[in-house]
């Protein structure tokens, strides 16, 4: 293989490629750190990593190297996708590596465990690369609210990777890593992967374990896959999900078929709902248009586009910023200095323990973080909890019943994943409200607990800019998203003779360039 | 230090008022492990050795219910007579405070698993009286802190705190009663029996080691007055963490005492938590509390609900003990003891032994004699419970057998019980080993008789002249003689042949 081929190819295709021997992981897992070397550092750098793990990473790969050397019962045990490095969103908790959630009061904090998935992805052997950005605490859509600097979207440096997982997707389509992890709980594996031309999915909710996942929002977070293609997202799904004793949420149902789903890729017969309040007014002119073409494509594959209404919709985006913060303000309570990261003692005054917490609590935690612990901590205040907590839970009901009412009429549902494309670092950034919508497409999932499916439809005419495409299924019907979702992606692929992201600039000029007028 | 409080007589207080009761008992249970994690729940090991990263609240860990937990809960309830949900769920109780290493307490708030029970209590002379139970819910105990320095051992002006994370997430069932009310001036004694008779009911259950002076049961008292006849209660105070059975009872005399002396001077009692000080047997003062205290109680989103399935519960109350205080009826009547007698067998924790020694073969009677006579009493010099003396009914029924047949009498068998207690062996063991061997040969005895009868020749002829009881005299030196080693009834019976004297 080229080494361009290396760091190009999808983590299917890499897995193929070790089984054969046609390349080692060690090369593969090099060709990526160096690749991480190259484009990720530096003033223009895409800054999709916090951490890199090149030691680790490498005695993995020489392990998973020398089982398949071994043959035998070491080469028939190893998981397919041993040896194909991975990329992990700094929420997800890892042994030998620091953990920080994107913020300063965790800034040199070591987990003494593994989280579930990390345990897997360590069972299966694959290398991982190192520790990816996202906004503190997974509080954002655009990863400017990391305490340790922005992602840069690898389209266009000056532009947002979304977010919170902009550094996963931004790694996978700067070629960083085949395959990452990122969390979702309003929308933050899909959106970046819409605004960066990547796929990303957040699976049913309990399909995945939580444990180890840094809490956000516990009753909307999930853990899920970012990759370039949709099999190879089923594939990691397939690794990481299932039944965990450790997290009482996790369903002992098997999604053990997604990965036969994606390679099966078929739409023929099926009943596509177009959400008619996922639209519109507020979508870019470019986002429709790319959406509506993949319609036609669907139709053209033999699927019937059917027209739903999610009225309750509307109401989506308030519901969540009541449940979300009220769970942040109690999940954050824990990171008070008193056992772990950052402590800051009072500049003057007592030396009270209220106070040692306060200080912590005001250094540690960025604008973002406060303005929902504020936010929630109001919500669950006695005499305001019924109006806001209350009443944001009944929405939540309705929402789960515009989309029983919706599955009721069609098998899957599809949407724009993001409002528009990838804007510019720093414009939303002083206005909440406006970076908050970003997520209107994304949330009614989260509060259904149903999956959602983003993958790459093209590029915005007026600006050049990846677009994506939502898929939505039934709660626990993951593997009817991967086959409509590769069955869509292969027609797009057809159109566009390869994968959507062969379009992007190359990033080593890009990076290497000087940073004047920027900031 | 707070000033003293006036207090009114108790007497006093009760011809002005009439008190209103409720009781908060906390229980630890003594499953293996945590309420949410796997971490041991033992009591007494180093500090912040038994516990994980879900007890010290790391980043991303997650609770997962006790199912021995939740069993051990539903049996207190249904031991409670409570109704046991169909489902309930767990929630977040939100304050800071480095106790609680989640800064929030995981517990249940308006959905706990037992609700709506009652509990039959019985005060010292008979009278029953009813304690409605509101609720029993399960919830995780917070960490143990030291205030190191400063005078008084609160966080107060103390220097450092140390933190002891073992405690934190051992679960803990919360049994609250709804008010209490017509227990008049004997409040302070149904308190008392009310915490005595939940701690006998989770030990019974074995769901709890019940130690109070562990902190296995721990209840906050609340306490009210109302004017006599009045129907709406006064302003309450809630005296916490009294621990002990004593306690409780001072300490709910001493705050009606105290209210009584408020109301009674017009002023208006302070809603707030009372701290108990078992030296001067007073409360102080604590944090004001008022029912608005807002700790952002929310649904907790890391669990499910819990749903005990009704055959569950079914099995659960097929396999309850019989309740405490019908066996303790039962047991009293089929050993035939007094009421005095029965109470104290109570108070000094022998019914189980005394039960046991029973089932062994020794006669009621015998083994209350033994139990209370000898063992008690060698349990409180060394300072354990009787039964941690390791003396089996086994050895108790073949002690006495010892002394019925003759072999040994009292004193020696007093010996031998010191000698098994020392684990030297079985009674017939103990006395081989040490030479006890009762004399029943008449002949050394009657050459002992005759000594003793020729060196007392003037209380010899009392006897012959029928004063039978001096007999005591002549005993005396025989068993003197023969160092303790006879049968004083048997030698009582020669000395009056001797004299030709009919008993």
């Amino acid at each position: 293989m080229s080494l361009n081929e290396l760091i190009t190819s999808s983590a299917s295709a890499l897995a193929e490629k070790l089984a054969a021997k046609e390349v080692s992981s060690e090369e593969v897992t090099r060709a990526h750190l160096d690749r991480i070397a190259e484009v990720d550092g530096g003033e223009r750098g895409v800054h999709a990593f916090l951490h890199v793990n090149t030691e680790e990473a490498l005695a993995v790969a020489r392990e998973v190297d020398a089982a398949r050397a071994a043959g035998g019962d070491d080469a028939a045990a190893l998981h397919p996708l041993a040896g194909v490095p991975i990329a992990i969103k700094d929420l997800i908790v890892t042994v030998g590596q620091p953990t920080t959630a994107g913020s300063r009061i965790l800034e040199g904090w070591m987990s003494p465990y593994d989280a579930t998935v990390i345990k897997k992805i360590r069972a299966a052997k694959l290398p991982i690369l190192g520790k990816t950005n996202l906004d503190e605490f997974a509080m954002g859509s655009s990863t400017e609210h990391s305490a340790f600097g922005p992602t840069r979207n690898p389209w266009d440096l000056d532009r947002i990777p979304g977010g919170s997982g902009g550094g996963s997707a931004a790694a996978v389509a700067a070629f960083e890593a085949p395959l990452a992890l990122g969390t979702d709980t309003g929308g933050s594996i899909r959106q970046p992967g819409a605004v960066t031309g990547t796929v990303g999915v957040k699976p049913t909710y309990g399909a995945v374990s939580r444990y180890g996942a840094i809490a956000m929002a516990s009753s909307l977070d999930q853990i899920g896959p970012v990759s370039r293609t949709v099999l190879d997202s089923a594939l990691l799904q397939e690794l990481v999900g299932g039944y965990d004793p450790f997290d009482s949420t996790s369903l002992t149902d098997p999604f053990d078929t997604l990965v036969a789903a994606a390679k099966e890729g078929s739409v023929a017969g099926l009943r596509i709902g177009v959400v008619k309040e996922l639209g519109g007014e507020g979508y870019q002119a470019g986002v429709e248009a790319r959406f509506h073409e993949a319609l036609e494509l669907l139709k053209g594959a033999g699927a019937t586009v059917v027209e739903v209404s999610c009225p309750n919709f509307q109401y989506a985006l308030g519901a969540y910023y009541l449940i979300m913060p009220s769970e942040v303000s109690s999940n954050l309570a824990k990171f008070d200095g008193v056992r772990y990261g950052l402590r800051v003692l009072p500049k003057d005054g007592p030396m009270t323990i209220e106070r040692v917490m306060g200080a912590t609590r005001a250094a540690g935690f960025g604008d973002e973080a406060k303005r929902r612990i504020i936010l929630g901590t109001y919500a669950l205040s006695a005499g305001y909890y019924d109006a806001y907590y209350g009443s944001a839970q009944k929405v939540r009901t309705l929402v789960q019943r515009d989309f029983e009412a919706a599955f009721a009429k069609a098998d899957v549902l599809i949407s724009p994943t993001a409002p528009t494309t990838a804007f510019r670092l720093g414009e939303k950034l002083d206005d909440p409200l406006a970076m908050y919508l970003n997520d209107v497409a994304t949330i009614p999932a989260n509060l259904a607990g149903v999956p959602g499916l983003s993958l790459p439809g093209g590029l915005a005419d007026e600006d050049g800019l990846p677009v994506g495409i939502q898929l939505l299924a039934p709660a626990r019907q993951d593997a009817r998203l991967y086959r409509v979702g590769a069955a869509l992606e292969s027609l797009l692929e057809a159109q566009w003779g390869g994968p959507l992201l062969a379009k992007a600039p190359s990033l080593t000029a890009a990076t290497a360039a000087t940073t004047e007028g920027v900031k | 230090m707070a000033a003293t409080d006036e207090i009114l007589s108790f007497d006093e207080a009760m011809e002005r008022f009439d008190p209103v009761l409720g009781f908060e008992v906390h229980v630890e249970l003594n499953t293996k492990s945590k309420m949410f994690s796997s971490a041991p729940n033992v009591f007494g090991d180093d500090p912040n050795t038994n516990v994980n990263e879900v007890d010290l609240g790391m980043p991303g860990v997650l609770p997962v219910v006790n199912r021995a937990a939740v069993e051990s809960s539903i049996k207190i309830g249904l031991a409670l007579n409570c109704e046991i949900a169909e489902s309930c769920r767990f929630a977040r109780k939100n304050y800071f405070y480095p106790d609680t290493p989640k800064n929030f307490q995981t517990s249940q708030y308006d959905e706990p698993i037992a609700h709506d029970g009652w509990l039959d209590v019985e005060l010292e002379d008979g009278t029953v009286f009813r304690v409605e139970i509101e609720r029993a819910h399960m919830e995780e105990d917070a960490g143990k802190l030291t205030h190191m320095g400063g005078a008084t051992g609160r966080i107060q002006g103390a220097d450092y705190s140390l933190v002891d994370y073992n405690r934190a997430g051992v679960p803990l069932v919360e049994i609250v009663t709804k008010p209490i009310v017509g227990a008049g001036s004997r409040a302070p004694e149904l308190a008392r029996a009310y915490v005595s008779a939940v701690r006998e009911i989770v030990k019974n259950l074995g769901v709890s080691d019940a130690r109070m002076e562990r902190g296995n049961v721990r209840c906050d008292a609340n306490v009210s007055l109302m004017p006599k006849g009045a129907d709406k209660f006064g302003t309450r105070s809630e005296t916490k963490n009294v621990n002990s059975l004593r306690s409780v009872e001072h300490a709910v005399r001493f705050e009606i005492q105290r209210h009584a002396a408020v109301l009674a001077s017009g002023g208006t009692v302070t809603q707030e938590t009372r701290h108990w000080h078992e030296d001067t047997r007073t409360t102080t003062a604590g944090r004001p509390k008022s029912d608005a205290d807002d700790y952002r109680y929310f649904p907790e989103p890391d669990l499910v609900p819990v749903v005990p399935s009704r055959e569950w519960v079914e099995e659960l109350r097929a396999t309850l003990p019989e309740p405490p205080a019908e066996r303790r009826k039962r047991l009293k009547e089929a050993w035939g003891y007094a009421d005095a007698e029965f109470r104290d067998v109570v108070n000094a924790g022998v019914v189980e032994a005394i039960e046991e020694t029973v089932a062994a073969g020794a006669s009621p009677q015998a083994a209350r004699k033994w139990w209370m006579g000898e063992i008690v009493g060698r349990a409180k010099t060394a300072d354990v419970d009787p039964a941690e003396l390791g003396v089996t009914p086994a050895a108790i029924v073949e002690l006495n057998g010892l002394v019925e047949g003759g072999k040994l009498n009292n004193k020696m068998a007093g010996q031998v019980l010191d000698g098994v207690i020392a684990g030297e062996g079985t009674p017939t063991q103990v006395m081989e080993a040490r030479g006890l061997v009762l004399v029943s040969d008449d002949r050394p005895l009657l050459e002992a008789i005759d000594a003793a009868l020729a060196a007392q020749p003037d209380v010899a002829d009392k006897i012959r002249g029928g004063k039978v009881q001096a007999v005591g005299a002549i005993v005396g030196g025989v068993m003197k003689a023969t160092r303790g080693q006879a049968d004083a009834g048997r030698v009582k019976e020669l000395i009056l042949e001797r004299l030709g004297v009919s008993a």
